[in-house]
């Protein structure tokens, strides 16, 4: 068996890039796979910023950002990893400092920062509103300096494990030829972000958040938690699910219903402004953000991409017309279970950024502390994973079904396109913002059912090159594990809790 | 609507019943419901992610934030390997990010921003790497050794940096195929989603090497030869 790396990272966006630096740093030899290109991840959409108790604009503390992070985590987060992730916090955000990303800048000088919902202080720091961009593109700068080799159009197909039931190595399908490759390393780092697509259209998230490093965990026999937790973001477009940042709000903006009424307080916690944006909704209104009265000069000033979008998206003027909104899912606490070294049940295995579950978030995430996360957390899987590889012995990997097989098996009578997009719509229905037993259970039903007619569904395109049609059903199969784990989690929490709301009567 | 795709080597027309919609938005109504052989590549929907450039009438877009009309011609990026369809080889254009060492060399610890000091590199470092700039640029079209315009932009991104410390060391590493073979026909300026101007760019980034008394090879064949204060004599 050819062992040429210690380090194998999926996924290329901020977390996996994070640790692929961080172990090179160790003297590791690293492959990150990516099945993107390294600058094209979700990351680069956050746009809030990352949060750390600088109190560059006003007083803060560590103390401060714990509290607010516990208490918007309904209870179900790791205090310890809280308090690590906070008071790492600093050093995170003076570390990309010091690589090069262009933070925006108070007039003494500091590194500017700016209250997000749920915050007792100004405490996301940003890169005016394209801070997960400018993070991801230094982080790969930084790589580049690094020597690191990335690989392009990798597709995660399993994680390999060997006799000992240790990781050994993973398996790739090469979008661009075909070609299925088995790469070894004794330490494996999953960073392939979240399931948000599982909403399908619903959601605001890049089309590729389809959850394959969480099913190929999941496959491989690690351990899932807190899947039923789903952050919806009350503010989409409403045609298209192109997010319209908190910021148009905290800077003022109104909800308004078809009546022209406000009916709920605009700058409560992402959940609560969610539910109420239903609940309106359920009674046939139609919402709406209104922006109007900001003026034209603020807007472009302040909002501009928010104007942009909604003239594209919706074929209005904000500045002169009301722009159509909807909640739709955002970002997934649930994920891989670690423990405090990043580490999964399954030894050897490490992941970090949105596809892990460090208990940071619990039941609702804060804006800004997905991307301290992703920093924070992605240096430990880096380093953990390197500290692992030194004393791991690896054999070779048990012999397993590739998930490829399926393909062999599969008629194509039906349509997958047309079944992903009605399973998002489900989602969405039955498995949204707010929950009954019954609409789970229909859910649950129309799951299993798609999954045990699988192979009725299939690809046309039978062609070796580039061929996004198998790509795209091997990450609908993903989703389908996953949307089955989300299910099967909310059925098990029969109290609302957080993003996870049980109505007691439909 | 009436569109027509460049599929390998042939033109294929699509008629689609839709309007008012991004181009993306399009290719993924054909993908999905009419021909799931479409190659193309797209992400965020959202303009940040630069996956889905390509052209359209020979004019360089992201399909996620143009209206595609009836009529149009569309084609994957020039100067470029296309994989399939749409999708091109990105790997070449961003292997010059690091053939520039487009990165923070080293950094003064001491040095503080203001707010202005933040707008000198803030629209260089909105860059997404679309790869517009190379399809557009003519250079890039004959000299495929050329740095290129996006990896320029991000020397320039980090020379202009009140911290970097290394200003010389990254200069060293543009003088050859780098700022000097540009043409300044800002053809790359045009195209950019982001509204960068990587000639402007690499007409700062002359400048800078001027002052460091690095030289603009190409006069050298003009015979003159230079005076000893480094400028050019003709």
């Amino acid at each position: 068996m050819k062992v040429e790396y210690d380090v194998i990272i999926i996924g290329a966006g901020g977390a996996g890039l994070t640790a692929a630096l961080n172990a090179k740093k160790e003297g590791a030899e690293v492959l990150v796979l990516t099945k993107e290109y390294p600058t094209r991840s979700q990351t680069c959409m956050a746009q809030g910023g990352i949060n750390a108790a600088l109190g560059s604009v006003s007083k803060d503390s560590v103390d401060a950002h714990i509290a607010n992070t516990l208490k918007s985590a309904h209870g179900e987060a790791d205090e310890e990893a809280i308090r690590f992730m906070c008071g790492e916090a600093l050093n995170a955000v003076a570390w990309l400092d010091s690589i090069g990303v262009c933070f925006s800048r108070t007039k003494e000088g500091k590194i500017a920062q700016r209250t997000l919902g749920g915050a007792s202080a100004p405490r996301a720091c940003y890169a005016q509103d394209y801070t997960g961009l400018k993070i991801l593109h230094t982080l790969y700068d930084k790589v580049l300096e690094a020597g690191i080799e990335v690989q392009s159009d990798r597709f995660l197909l399993d994680i390999l494990v060997d006799i000992n039931s240790s990781v050994c190595g993973v398996r790739i399908l090469d979008i661009r030829s075909s070609e299925v490759l088995e790469f070894n390393a004794p330490s494996v780092i999953l960073a392939t972000g979240g399931y948000s697509r599982v909403y399908d259209k619903n959601s605001t998230n890049a089309t590729a958040s389809t959850g394959d490093g969480i099913a190929a965990a999941l496959r491989a026999g690690a351990k899932l938690i807190d899947m039923e937790f789903v952050q919806f973001h009350p503010t989409a477009l409403k045609n298209s699910s192109i997010l319209i940042s908190e910021s148009a709000r905290g800077e003022g903006g109104y909800l308004l219903n078809s009546q022209g009424k406000r009916f709920t307080n605009e700058l409560d916690p992402r959940d609560a402004v969610s539910r109420a944006i239903h609940t309106e909704i359920l009674k046939g209104e139609e919402i709406f953000l209104d922006i109007r009265h900001l003026g034209e000069a603020f807007i472009d000033e302040g909002l501009p991409q928010e104007r942009k979008l909604a003239k594209l998206y919706e074929n209005i003027d904000p500045v002169y017309e009301l722009i159509p909104v909807k909640p739709v899912a955002h970002y997934t606490m649930g994920g891989i279970a670690v423990d405090h070294k990043s580490q999964t049940n399954i030894a050897g295995l490490f992941a970090c950024g949105e596809c892990a579950n460090h208990r940071v978030h619990g039941a609702n995430r804060l804006g800004g502390n997905s991307l301290l996360e992703i920093v924070v957390f992605g240096k430990e899987a880096g380093v953990n994973a390197v500290e692992y590889a030194k004393s791991a012995n690896i054999n070779e990997a048990v012999e397993r079904k590739s998930s490829l097989d399926i393909l062999s098996a599969t008629t194509n009578e039906l349509d997958f396109y047309a079944k992903r997009e009605e399973v998002g719509d489900l989602f969405y229905k039955y498995v949204g913002i707010v929950r009954t037993k019954e609409e789970l259970q229909v859910a649950k039903n129309e799951i299993t059912n798609i999954k045990a007619n699988i192979t009725n569904y299939g690809v046309s395109d039978s062609s070796k090159v580039y061929n996004t049609n198998r790509i795209e059903f091997l990450e609908f199969i993903n989703m389908l594990d996953i949307a089955e784990s989300i299910i099967n989690a909310a059925l098990s929490r029969d109290e609302s809790c957080g993003a996870h709301f049980m109505a007691r009567e439909l | 609507m009436k569109v027509s795709i460049k599929r390998d080597d042939a033109f294929v027309s699509y008629d689609v019943d839709v309007e008012g919609v991004t181009l993306l938005s399009l290719l993924n109504i054909i993908k999905t419901k009419i021909d799931n052989t479409l190659s193309f590549s797209s992400s965020c929907r959202s303009s940040v992610c630069g996956s889905c450039s390509m052209r359209v009438n020979e004019r360089e877009v992201l399909a996620c934030s143009y209206k595609v009309q009836d009529g149009d011609t569309i084609e994957p990026l020039k100067n470029v390997t296309v994989l399939r369809d749409l999708v091109v080889d990105m790997d070449r254009a961003y292997s010059f990010n690091a053939k520039a060492k487009a990165w923070m060399h080293s950094q003064a610890e001491s040095i503080s921003l203001t707010p202005e000091d933040e707008k000198i590199n803030e629209l260089q470092s909105d860059c997404i790497l679309c790869g517009s700039c190379y399809s557009a640029c003519p250079v890039y079209a004959v000299n495929g050794e050329f740095l290129g315009p996006f990896s320029l932009t991000r020397v320039w991104k980090y020379v202009s940096d009140k911290r970097e410390e290394g200003e010389q060391e990254k200069l060293n590493e543009i003088q050859v195929n780098g700022i000097w073979d540009c043409t300044l026909c800002n053809e790359c300026t045009l195209v950019c989603p982001q509204g960068i101007s990587s000639k402007a760019d690499i007409e700062k980034l002359r400048m800078k090497s001027a002052q460091y008394g690095f030289m603009d090879p190409n006069f050298g064949s003009f015979g003159g030869g230079f005076g000893f204060d480094g400028s050019p004599s003709f």
